[in-house]
């Protein structure tokens, strides 16, 4: 809406204006800083919802740019309350290791919905076949293990915690092989 | 008897230690103010067996003027900024110091034992001084106040031996990560109150759990986010008393023997009538609570992001006997629907926004406000966040709850009019106030006339603390309020075309209350100075964050930002440049 990208220009021009003269003796619009001139701009604004309401009820209102301590929620509030998810998340990219691979490669953990996907791609992607994961054993019949690490600083077996908790305490895999992986797993308490 | 036969009883003849004992029965801070206006001796024994005090503004009176006042005092509430600053309002440094009244009632050897601030800024300094003077000290409650790291928590942790209370809410804190809770000795054995939700760093796992070991008065604990569920479930464990809980994190796998532990556990917990925290949460995890949600009386949600509508109202279905209920706005009007017809005992309902930043998108309308009010008609005290209001809305609310003592709306879009009339809300706000005859604090939003100002002066006779953004069209709005609202003690406005003639009108309106806000109207630097002047009772304080010194701005400039209060000490001395004491 243009009467709201004025105002919003409105209050950067303000803030970063350089001018020459004293302060103070130029007009008041320009002298002050730019929130005061939001009345004018936002009754513009309401009259032009106005239009747009008639007998609709709920029309979109306008959004509302940097209006300072607007709405009014605590700062603490507003810095404690994780963001709301929006519908395309940022990518949760992990670097994957194999041993005896000559390079890494990056996966965005958020492309998978669970365990078996993220496996089957591991497994295209590095050539080897996981075995079957069971809670007791980890996963049986291979001599891979995908693991990862935490944010701890610790190093898991990839299966055992639930996925949403995996991806966001993941901080990279490695695909373990050899008597390592078989260690893993494997009779422990 | 003891008389004889004797008509009249010269209450003189009382020792005093009768007075007192008898002045023990009386606790309100308004009645012992009344009591020591009686006599002089009256005033005397008030003086010297008062214990609690109340200071609504720090800068009203200065901490050797009340410790001389009062030399018994034991419990002190203080409070800093004004309200305004919740919401980045008032610039970092404007004030409010908490070390002058520490280092004041230390060198007076004051017997300090509770101490309770909201916007205060508050030093490590301050928080070690405090811990190692008064060794009778028992309760510290911060309330969004900042200036501390966990530095300072450690010393009244290892330094008050007789500790019960420590409780931060929503304090902004630098964590220097988990030792400090380490620093409470072993010998202390006597917290009632620990609530660390809002500290951000780690916390030493092991010590909590043997601190809440060797507590077993503990009533009320509330975690920060770094404590996971299995610690909470041995902390459950060892806590069945509690009576207040607050989560940390809350996800786990549903189908886990830690789940099953905590499920048992919590079921132990037949105390538990407040619970809040789910500062990260799994939904899969919410069913494990619900067998304490049937005694709950306080519910707090307004941090807990990661559930939704559904999940929401299939907990709140089981929580018929909630009396305060905080919640964000994913909730829906639906359910609050559903809210309406579980609790019928509510009194107080908080519908925070979940995305506080996109101004243009509440989950709730006024639809939802009115299930509840035709629901649940103990309503008293109402915080709603919302995408828009109507006056039909309003008016049914007036009907529905005659009860409310704080009304506080909040329409995302500051100046909306009704949407399905074009029309200002002044006739659904004026309905409140009328209907409302208790009414004390009433925040406004929306497309607003000076109309609704009339009403507010009419009718809200009880009105303490009225709250105003963008509304209004000229002075009289201002003036309907100043003279119509007899026991008003805060006003904060901003946005309004509000100017000199209302400020000026009744200068000695400003004396019978606690303070004024004005930032953004019409008011001139010339008006506050006048105001100044002829008030020297009153701190006028210009906040100016622009480049421009007092001397080359024009009396006829508009004023960005004025807070006035009155004071018994004249200008404060830690004013920071940028405010101006005229």
């Amino acid at each position: 809406m243009e009467n709201t990208s004025a105002y919003q220009n409105d209050l950067n021009l303000k803030a970063t204006e350089l001018r020459l003269g004293l302060p103070g003796t130029t007009d008041e619009e320009t002298a002050v800083p730019g929130v005061r001139n939001n009345k004018r701009p936002l009754q513009e604004v309401a009259a032009a919802a106005d239009e747009k309401c008639g007998a609709n009820g709920k029309s979109a209102p306008p959004s509302k740019a940097q209006i300072v301590g607007w709405p009014p929620v605590q700062s603490y509030r507003k810095n404690n309350l994780p963001a709301k998810k929006p519908e395309t998340e940022a990518g949760i990219y992990v670097k994957v290791s194999m041993d005896g691979a000559p390079y890494l490669r990056k996966i965005d953990l958020r492309v998978y919905k669970g365990y078996s996907e993220l496996l089957q791609a591991l497994e295209n992607m590095f050539k080897f076949t996981a075995g079957e994961y069971s809670e007791r054993e980890g996963y049986k019949g291979s001599d891979y293990a995908p693991t990862y690490e935490d944010k701890d600083g610790d190093w898991m077996l990839a299966g055992d915690v639930p996925w949403q908790m995996f991806i966001t305490s993941c901080k990279r895999l490695r695909i373990m092989k050899g008597s390592e992986a078989r260690g893993l797993g494997y009779g422990t308490v | 008897m003891f008389w004889g036969s004797r008509k009249t009883i010269d209450m003189n003849y009382f020792p005093d230690e009768v007075l007192e004992h008898v002045f023990d029965f009386i606790t309100s801070h308004k009645d012992r103010n009344s009591v020591s206006l009686v006599c002089k001796s009256w005033y005397k024994i008030e003086k010297y067996s008062r214990q609690r005090v109340f200071l609504g503004n720090c800068y009203s009176i200065s901490p050797e003027r009340l410790i001389a006042r009062f030399p018994g005092l034991k419990s002190l509430i203080l409070k800093g900024k004004p309200h305004f600053a919740d919401f980045n309002l008032v610039p970092d440094d404007w004030g409010g110091f908490l070390y002058p009244w520490i280092k004041a009632m230390a060198k007076s050897r004051i017997g300090l034992e509770e101490l309770r601030l909201k916007r205060m800024v508050v030093s490590d300094e301050s928080l070690e001084l405090l811990s190692e003077s008064f060794p009778n000290f028992k309760s510290l409650v911060l309330v969004s106040c900042e200036g501390f790291t966990t530095d300072g928590l450690a010393a009244i942790a290892a330094n008050c031996r007789f500790l019960r209370e420590l409780d931060l809410q929503e304090n902004e804190v630098e964590d220097h990560r988990g030792y400090w809770l380490s620093c409470f000795p072993g010998s202390c054995t006597s917290l009632v109150s620990l609530n660390f939700a809002c500290l951000k760093g780690e916390i030493n796992l092991a010590s909590l759990e043997r601190l809440v070991a060797r507590s077993p008065n503990l009533k009320s604990l509330r975690l920060n986010r770094a404590v996971p569920f299995d610690t909470l479930q041995r902390l459950l464990i060892r806590a069945p008393q509690l009576v207040d809980l607050g989560t940390g994190s809350y996800i786990h796998d549903p189908s886990s023997e830690a789940y099953n532990k905590l499920k048992a556990a919590i079921q132990n917990c037949n105390s538990i009538r407040s619970l809040s925290g789910f500062l990260e949460v799994a939904p899969c995890c919410m069913p494990a609570i619900y067998p304490i949600c049937e005694n709950l009386t306080f519910l707090n949600l307004s941090y807990a992001a990661g559930l939704q509508s559904n999940e929401l109202t299939r907990l709140i279905h089981h929580c018929r006997k909630l009396q305060r209920l905080w919640i964000l706005d994913c909730i829906g009007d639906k359910g609050l629907g559903v809210v309406a017809s579980t609790c019928k005992e509510l009194q107080e309902l908080r519908v925070f926004p979940s995305d506080p930043f996109d101004a243009g998108n509440a989950a709730v309308t006024e639809e939802g406000l009115v299930l509840v009010s035709e629901g649940c008609p103990k309503l008293n005290s109402l915080l709603y966040f919302c995408q828009q209001m109507t006056n039909a809305a309003l008016i049914t609310v007036a009907k529905n709850c005659t009860n409310f003592i704080r009304f506080r709306l909040c329409i995302l879009d500051p100046i909306k009019p009704d949407p399905v009339t074009n029309q200002p809300l002044d006739e659904g706000f004026g309905a409140i106030v009328r209907s409302c005859k208790g009414l004390k604090r009433l925040s406004l939003s929306g497309l607003l006339t000076d109309q609704v100002f009339y009403y507010i002066g009419m009718y809200a006779k009880k009105l303490e603390m009225l709250s105003i953004a963008f509304a209004g069209n000229s002075d009289k709005g201002m003036l309907y309020v100043l003279n119509g609202c007899k026991k008003l003690r805060k006003l904060e406005i901003r946005d309004c075309p509000f100017g000199d003639t209302a400020l000026l009108e009744d200068m000695g309106k400003y004396e019978t209350m606690r303070s004024l806000w004005m930032s953004t109207c019409e008011v001139t630097l010339g008006a506050c100075k006048v105001l100044a002047k002829k008030m020297p009772s009153l701190n006028v304080e210009i906040i100016n964050e622009s480049e421009q010194t007092e001397f080359n701005l024009d009396d006829r400039q508009k004023v960005d930002k004025m807070y006035l209060y009155r004071t018994l000490v004249g200008h404060r001395k830690d004013a920071p440049e940028f405010v101006w004491l005229l």
